[in-house]
């Protein structure tokens, strides 16, 4: 190679990074990827926390609700709980999924802090969390009046969260149901 | 009202810095003098309208102004008046005007200090700075406005500042990094304004040098604050986690650290020019990269800013342009062909080559980390995370394969040397390291640790290596006094420097190695040993604070039957925006700290999850980095850089007659 040319190399060796970070520009690393969306919530029949009878898939589909997966060992789900109670004070569905928890604990959380879950659905073993796809709590799955999952959020709810990415979504599902 | 004198501030700072970029350029090709003579008043006048915009900023903090959009967001009434001011740039957009501040204090600094510099060199470094300057002021003005009012809708208190930066560390860790990754521009623009010019001699590796050094300096001291924040503040004892944006401060430091080194062999010896120039370039590049990564929003962090997409892509199009335009120009000027001053393998010149590719393999291992998620998710291969074990499993073997060389350099000559004059100079030295490594260890209770009695061979051969040196230098002279005044500053600093790198290596492996943490349920009447040390929980109380109310645990820690000392951890919840913080308690000494931190509430009867933790050594980590920063400043003492100026007529003189030619 020519010395000139060599000295170009450098900068060769930057413009694949500037179009790497151009392309960055454009994906959220927040966004994580579900195999479920657009597909129907899986089928489940657990135990309902704080009651004797079991909760299916069938008592929980018919309107546009929100499935939060939460346990108490999670730090971030204490920090998004009363964002969540405003939102179930202000009239939306959140369904809790307790993930790999101890049932004493997570009644005393919600005796403690509010609770803010039409209902919760024990799954100790993890196994509905499974079947999302849960990476970790906290993560909330939308699910239309159909039964289908159509829009996943990992991390925390907060009021900046849902005010610019998150009630534009709940908005639309509700719209299509007609609620 | 005041508000708006501060944007109005920023606006003409912008035409002033518009102005510095052009006409002192302009001035340098048409062989202008008065154009160029420009250059030091408008960078006077900068600095002078970014402190009224920055002074008005914090006017609006201190005096509570609701109605500006970031007071509002990130202060609150409550507030402590000493975090008022830390929230001016506790945001994007305050600390956007923080970076243009202190890059027009070094603009300013290099337009006052360099008075031995000839006009042509000057007039092109502070228009280089310039265009930087027009590149952030107006990422400011146009994408992220400080200044932007919430008229009508003045909320009647703000959203408070961020508890986490509620501390007084993190009051000077941002300016001080922020002197650190700006001050690299300095380092930029004289490479830039020798390639303009095509003259890369020793000459302007002089000059820059003991720009590069303050500024490593100040990036060591804001990089070491940071990870004693970290420390004491997040609430686990960690104190360094390879998350993205503190590799985005670390990537400039590892390149400025080659930087700094190779510019002594550019000095000296007329060596590695365009490798000099090159690294230059690099260093800063990579504070604009850390730059964009934390603030486009393209990595998830800890640290990020609140993220938009047009500023991401402000940034990245300023950092082409920044980046690019200085690769082309180094690609089409720098010299092609390698110097002809020969040195032989074992020299210092081989040596120092060496910890330039130790360092460049560092910052580039670290940035491939750094962007492996990014880059995987952009070719569409999935979402992944890059961990502390990948950086640890490449940056620690780096580190150790540096140092035996790191030992020999300071007494290895220039040009040629002989391996039986370093057997001479450093068999002693050599004994006595592993000597220490084998003894030392066992003084530690427990089982004998071989990585750390590795970190006592590698640090002492430096320490023995440099007193071995030292007092060879000082021997020579007919009295001590006179024999160690006859060391330079530059010496001193390069000693002070290497020895602070020697007590980081054994703080870092001794705390990683020796620290017990004991995670556990207490109540109050609860006792725990850990290391020796009883740590009893006596009882838990109710505080209260100015902005927030926290339970407190406190602890009396007995060492053998006799109290040591009382340590009360907080959780503190604070009022304004409901977050809950840790706040750690920690007997600190230079042996060892004793760490205390609450966790999470368990059950009824006021027990909690409380973590213990007993750290050895963990000061020696943050106080060989001060001892390197104090180095870097030691450097700038020397009188080299300040005798300039007889040569200066004559250069200049040719100077400008060789760019109007």
């Amino acid at each position: 190679m020519a010395p000139r040319l060599k000295l170009f190399l450098p900068l060769a060796l930057f413009a694949i990074l500037a179009l790497l970070l151009f392309r960055g520009l454009e994906l959220d690393p927040r966004e994580m990827p579900s195999a479920l969306i657009d597909k129907p919530l899986p089928e489940f029949s657990l135990p309902q926390l704080g009651r004797e009878n079991l909760i299916t898939r069938a008592d929980v589909v018919g309107e546009v609700a929100l499935f939060n997966v939460w346990a108490t060992w999670c730090v971030s789900c204490r920090v998004e709980h009363p964002y969540l109670q405003l939102l179930a004070d202000s009239g939306v569905p959140i369904y809790g999924v307790n993930y790999k928890d101890d049932d004493a604990a997570a009644l005393k959380w919600l005796q403690d802090l509010g609770d803010p879950y039409r209902a919760n659905i024990v799954d100790a073993q993890g196994g509905l969390g499974l079947d999302l796809g849960v990476y970790g709590a906290p993560e909330t799955y939308f699910v239309d009046a159909s039964g289908v999952i159509r829009y996943r959020h990992v991390g925390i709810i907060d009021e900046q969260m849902w005010q610019t990415r998150l009630a534009p979504i709940y908005r639309e599902l509700v719209q299509e149901a007609g609620q | 009202m005041i508000p708006e004198v501060g944007h109005f501030a920023l606006i003409i700072a912008l035409c002033l810095s518009i102005i510095l970029s052009v006409v002192p350029l302009w001035g340098a090709w048409r062989g202008n003098v008065v154009a160029m003579s420009l250059a030091p008043s408008l960078a006077i006048g900068l600095l002078v309208f970014a402190a009224i915009s920055f002074a008005c900023l914090t006017t609006a903090f201190l005096q509570d102004d609701f109605s500006v959009a970031v007071v509002a967001a990130n202060s609150n009434s409550l507030l402590p008046s000493m975090y008022k001011f830390s929230a001016v740039w506790g945001n994007h957009e305050g600390s956007l005007l923080l970076w243009i501040l202190i890059l027009c204090v070094w603009l300013a600094a290099v337009a006052m200090f360099s008075s031995q510099l000839p006009l042509l060199m000057l007039s092109r470094v502070l228009a280089v700075m310039g265009v930087i300057a027009v590149g952030f002021i107006s990422f400011s003005l146009f994408t992220s406005n400080p200044f932007a009012r919430l008229l009508p809708g003045t909320p009647i208190d703000g959203q408070d500042l961020n508890p986490l930066l509620q501390d007084p560390g993190l009051i000077i860790h941002p300016p001080l990094l922020y002197m650190g990754y700006v001050g690299f521009s300095v380092a930029f623009a004289f490479a830039i304004a020798a390639l303009l010019g095509g003259r890369l001699d020793a000459s302007w590796a002089r000059w820059s040098r003991p720009w590069t050094n303050v500024a490593w300096a100040f990036l060591t001291l804001g990089i070491m604050l940071g990870s004693w924040w970290a420390y004491y503040e997040l609430g686990w004892g960690g104190w360094w986690f390879w998350d993205p944006v503190e590799n985005a401060s670390f990537m400039p430091w590892l390149a400025g650290t080659a930087l700094v080194h190779s510019l002594a062999a550019t000095e000296k010896r007329g060596l590695f020019k365009s490798w000099t120039v090159l690294l230059a370039i690099f260093a800063f590049s990579l504070s604009l990269l850390g730059t964009f990564l934390v603030r486009s929003g393209v990595l998830t962090s800890v640290h990020a800013f609140a993220t938009d997409p047009a500023r991401g892509l402000f940034i990245l199009v300023f950092l082409a342009f920044v980046v690019g335009g200085s690769l082309t120009l180094y690609a089409l000027r720098a010299p092609a062909v390698s110097s002809r001053v020969s040195f032989s393998w074992l020299s210092r010149e081989s040596l120092l080559l060496f910890n330039n590719v130790v360092f460049l393999v560092s910052t580039l291992t670290v940035l491939f980390g750094t962007l492996f998620p990014l880059m995987m998710d952009a070719l569409g291969q999935g979402k992944y995370s890059v961990g502390p074990p990948y950086f640890n499993a490449v940056f620690v073997p780096l580190m150790a394969v540096l140092i035996p060389f790191m030992g020999v350099g300071p007494v290895s000559r220039w040009k040629s040397d002989t391996a039986a004059r370093w057997r001479a100079e450093l068999l002693l030295p050599a004994v006595a390291a592993l000597v220490c490594g084998l003894t030392l260890p066992l003084f530690q209770d427990g089982e004998y640790n071989i990585w750390v009695a590795l970190a006592v061979v590698l640090a002492s051969w430096l320490l023995f290596g440099l007193c071995r040196d030292v007092w060879y230098r000082v021997r020579g002279a007919s009295s001590v006094a006179r024999g160690w005044r006859r060391l330079t500053p530059s010496y001193c600093g390069m000693v002070i420097a290497h020895l602070g790198f020697a007590a980081a290596v054994v703080g870092v492996v001794a705390t990683s190695q020796y620290s017990v943490e004991h995670d556990l349920k207490m109540q109050p009447g609860d006792t725990e040993v850990v290391a020796g040390y009883s740590f009893t929980f006596t009882e838990l109380a109710q505080v209260r604070g100015p902005n927030y109310v926290a339970d407190e645990a406190r602890f009396d820690v007995y060492e053998d039957g006799r109290l040591l000392v009382r340590l009360a951890p907080q959780k503190r919840r604070y009022l304004a925006s409901g977050q809950v913080m840790t706040e750690a308690a920690i007997d600190d000494g230079m042996w060892r700290d004793l760490f205390v931190a609450m966790g999470e509430p368990i059950g009824n009867e006021g027990a909690w999850a409380i973590r213990l933790h007993y750290k050895p050594m963990v000061r020696w980590m943050w106080l060989g980095a001060v001892m390197m920063a104090l180095g870097g400043f030691a450097t700038v003492a020397d009188k080299r850089y300040r005798q300039r100026r007889v040569a200066r007529a004559a250069e200049s003189e040719g100077g400008v007659s060789g760019a109007a030619a």
